[in-house]
């Protein structure tokens, strides 16, 4: 298939995974920022190939997993009140917020429902004129054009029963917010490759010379993935902290120009809790006010219930790299992806997902023993 | 006052009745069995339903007899490539032939939600109709029922289906030895792809067509050429993943597919790809996994491959002993890396 096989080619991975050998002559720590790159370095079996000469640390690139749970509980409440229809992508349905998931509460009749684009739930307001419809929309700047265009339409159609639960985030502060922190072990970036398609990669210009780290825009294939880390390892070989775009085939320098327009039209940036990692300067985005109307959190005020996370899940820990999801006590034990504790054991971008689906139990138990 | 306002109507015999199916043709009585007579008898004529009786007599047979049953709750009711009527039959039936018996006779009960056209019904029923005489088995008792708007989604079928074992050879997954060969007997993830494209309205400009189809053919063919079989599963609802699960579970040893030599249409695999989903995950309706000794596999290949339903038969995994994980795919790299069994994918329901 075209635009995959030459991405998964086992030659040219082979090639590659030469050639960073040849050039690493220490191991290095890099941090791949996605979800979907997670998924991608498990799944094809490219960190243990690489395991002497890269530790891979995986990022918080995974939207799902860093919705707060307050957010989480507001989804619930919502979707359980009369006449209320909550529309959500597949991915949020089993995250456990304190109460439960949107799961239970649809198993115990509240009308949830899985769309797969942000227009769809704009429809289901429309064919539903007698029913409040509220989109949960979560999503890094990837998603945030398409609901955007979402929150557009109702505004063309005149719908009023159509709202939006916003829990779009942004990456690059969070990418700051790992790499000031004192622990920090990250040597070099791999950045989302569909973000920078969205945003493009100037904005790391000046991350890259602040923090002195290589960002290496990177795709989720096997090819695209060895690529990244071939030209991160390359630069700090080299002594080099450059921001490079080995995902060139969908991203340009200044991004999609037209998709960032809609961001800019209707969100605003602002502070934003991330699920494990606390308030994150800059961390998200919220409707702007001439948008109020379809603004949830300001439509429906939420309750003055305090939610806390469950003191065993490591998620924070795990999401900003410090440490690896085998080396959480409840790995596979106490968490599992039927009876999760945090999101990234059911989202499927997330590390602890990935770890779950993709490793053998004796690999797990190895992991998990590193100090 | 004019001449309409003076015409009396029945009250409860509204002119629904006739254009589609009321709570009062479930109720037992006259319409139930107007329902039954002018549209479902005259479908599947035979000897045990022409009595009409409350259970069909059926000749005696020699022998070891199989029986199985399955629900049907596929929406949308039609997709492309079958409907709920065509997939009733072949469920079940393939349940039958791939347990090693010949279909005989089948059950077919319905749950039609109040307000489902007569046109609707027909179509379905025809399919079954047509379904059945493909694989020769016969509709030999049924039921009917109608429940209220909003207790079921159209249609609801189930069937049950009792088959005659062919020959002395019983297959059974926990036979299944290190060495063995795993084949896979067509494209995978046609039918899931089809019925959630359909459903979704997903926008797909290549159609995506459901597999379902008979597997009788192909187990048959296997059986004229004298291959050994150790097992074979249909491998509907949770994909080829869930029945190597079965399959590991049952026989304690590792199941290694090559994810290289899975066959995948390439716009069922693009669609997958999109949606972030493994094919192996999603569902089949006319196409199983066959577990053979080794030096069986290239006749038993061979074999599949003149036969329509399994033209595209391919060999795809081997049984080890048990290693890192019950089930493993050698992914494009090379690398062997453990399947996770299904768990609740955000599937529509497809069968």
């Amino acid at each position: 298939m075209k635009y995959v096989d030459e991405y998964r080619d086992p030659q040219l991975a082979a090639t590659l995974v030469a050639k960073i050998r040849n050039v690493a002559t220490r191991r290095w720590t890099l941090m791949e920022v996605c979800g979907g790159q997670t998924h991608g370095l498990l799944r094809h079996g490219i960190d243990e190939a690489l395991e002497d000469v890269v530790e891979m640390l995986h990022g918080p690139g995974c939207p799902v997993c860093v919705t707060p749970i307050e957010s989480i509980e507001k989804a619930i409440e919502l979707s359980r009140q009369p006449q209320t229809i909550l529309a959500s992508f597949g991915d949020m349905l089993r995250v456990p917020g304190a109460t439960g998931s949107l799961l239970k509460a649809k198993s115990q009749g509240a009308d949830v429902r899985v769309v797969y684009s942000p227009l769809d739930a704009v429809e289901i307001a429309k064919n539903n004129p007698n029913a409040r419809v509220v989109f949960f929309a979560v999503g890094f700047e990837t998603t945030a054009p398409a609901t955007g265009l979402a929150v557009l339409q109702a505004q063309r159609l005149g719908l009023e029963n159509f709202s939006l639960l916003s829990a779009h985030v942004r990456v690059e502060p969070a990418m700051q917010s790992i790499a000031q922190s004192p622990e920090c072990r990250v040597q070099g970036f791999l950045a989302a490759g569909h973000v920078c398609t969205v945003m493009g990669y100037d904005c790391y210009q000046e991350f890259s010379r602040k923090y002195r780290l290589p960002v290496v825009v990177t795709g989720f294939e096997p090819i695209d993935l060895l690529s990244g880390i071939y030209e991160c390892v390359r630069q700090l070989e080299n002594g080099q902290c450059d921001v490079a775009n080995e995902y060139a085939r969908s991203v340009r320098s200044e991004g999609n120009v037209n998709a960032q327009s809609i961001i800019e039209q209707v969100f605003k940036i602002a502070d934003r809790p991330w699920r494990g990692l606390g308030v994150i300067p800059q961390g998200g985005l919220v409707l702007r006010g001439e948008f109020k109307q379809f603004d949830a959190d300001s439509r429906f005020p939420k309750s003055s219930a305090q939610f806390a996370e469950p003191p065993e899940c490591l998620s924070g820990e795990v999401m900003t790299g410090r440490i690896r999801p085998p080396q959480c006590p409840q790995f596979g034990l106490a968490c599992t992806p039927q009876n999760p504790l945090g999101a990234p054991m059911v989202s499927s971008e997330g590390a602890c997902a990935a770890y779950y689906a993709y490793q053998s139990r004796p690999r797990i138990a190895e992991v998990g023993a590193e100090p | 006052m004019n001449a309409d306002s003076l015409s009396i109507t029945c009250p409860i015999l509204s002119v629904d009745d006739k254009e589609c199916v009321t709570i009062a043709h479930g109720e037992g009585a006259r319409l139930t069995r107007e329902l039954i007579q002018r549209r479902i008898l005259p479908l599947f004529s035979n000897d045990a339903l022409a009595s009409f009786g409350d259970a069909a007599r059926l000749p005696s047979v020699s022998g070891q007899l199989a029986f199985a049953s399955d629900g049907f709750v596929v929406s949308p009711l039609f997709f492309p490539g079958g409907d709920i009527g065509k997939l009733a039959v072949y469920g079940t039936t393939n349940d039958l032939a791939v347990a090693g018996a010949r279909p005989l006779w089948l059950s077919l009960s319905l749950i039609i939600e109040e307000g489902l056209p007569f046109a609707t019904l027909d179509r379905v029923l025809q399919s079954v109709a047509q379904a059945a005489k493909t694989v020769g088995v016969q509709v030999v008792t049924g039921d009917t029922k109608v429940v209220p708007r909003g207790a079921a989604d159209g249609l609801f079928i189930t069937t049950s289906g009792i088959g005659h074992y062919q020959d002395e050879q019983r297959y059974d997954c926990r036979d299944i030895r290190p060495g063995d060969a795993l084949i896979v007997t067509g494209t995978i993830a046609c039918h899931g792809m089809a019925v959630m494209a359909a459903r979704e309205n997903l926008g797909v400009v290549a159609e995506i067509e459901s597999d379902c189809g008979s597997l009788l053919p192909a187990v048959t063919a296997l059986s004229h050429a004298g291959i050994p079989v150790r097992a074979m599963r249909d491998a509907t609802r949770g994909g080829v993943a869930a029945v190597l699960h079965e399959w590991s579970l049952a026989c304690g040893h590792t199941l290694t597919v090559d994810e290289n030599k899975i066959p995948v249409n390439h716009v069922v695999r693009g669609l997958c790809e999109i949606l972030g989903l493994d094919p192996l995950f999603v569902a089949n309706e006319g196409t199983m996994l066959v577990a053979v000794p080794d030096e069986f596999a290239c006749r038993a290949v061979e074999a599949l491959r003149q036969t329509a339903v399994s033209a595209n038969a391919v060999c795809f995994g081997r049984v080890s002993q048990r290693k890192i994980a019950p089930v493993t795919v050698i992914r494009s790299l090379g690398r062997e890396i453990p399947l996770d069994e299904p768990s609740g994918a955000f599937l529509p329901r497809i069968c």
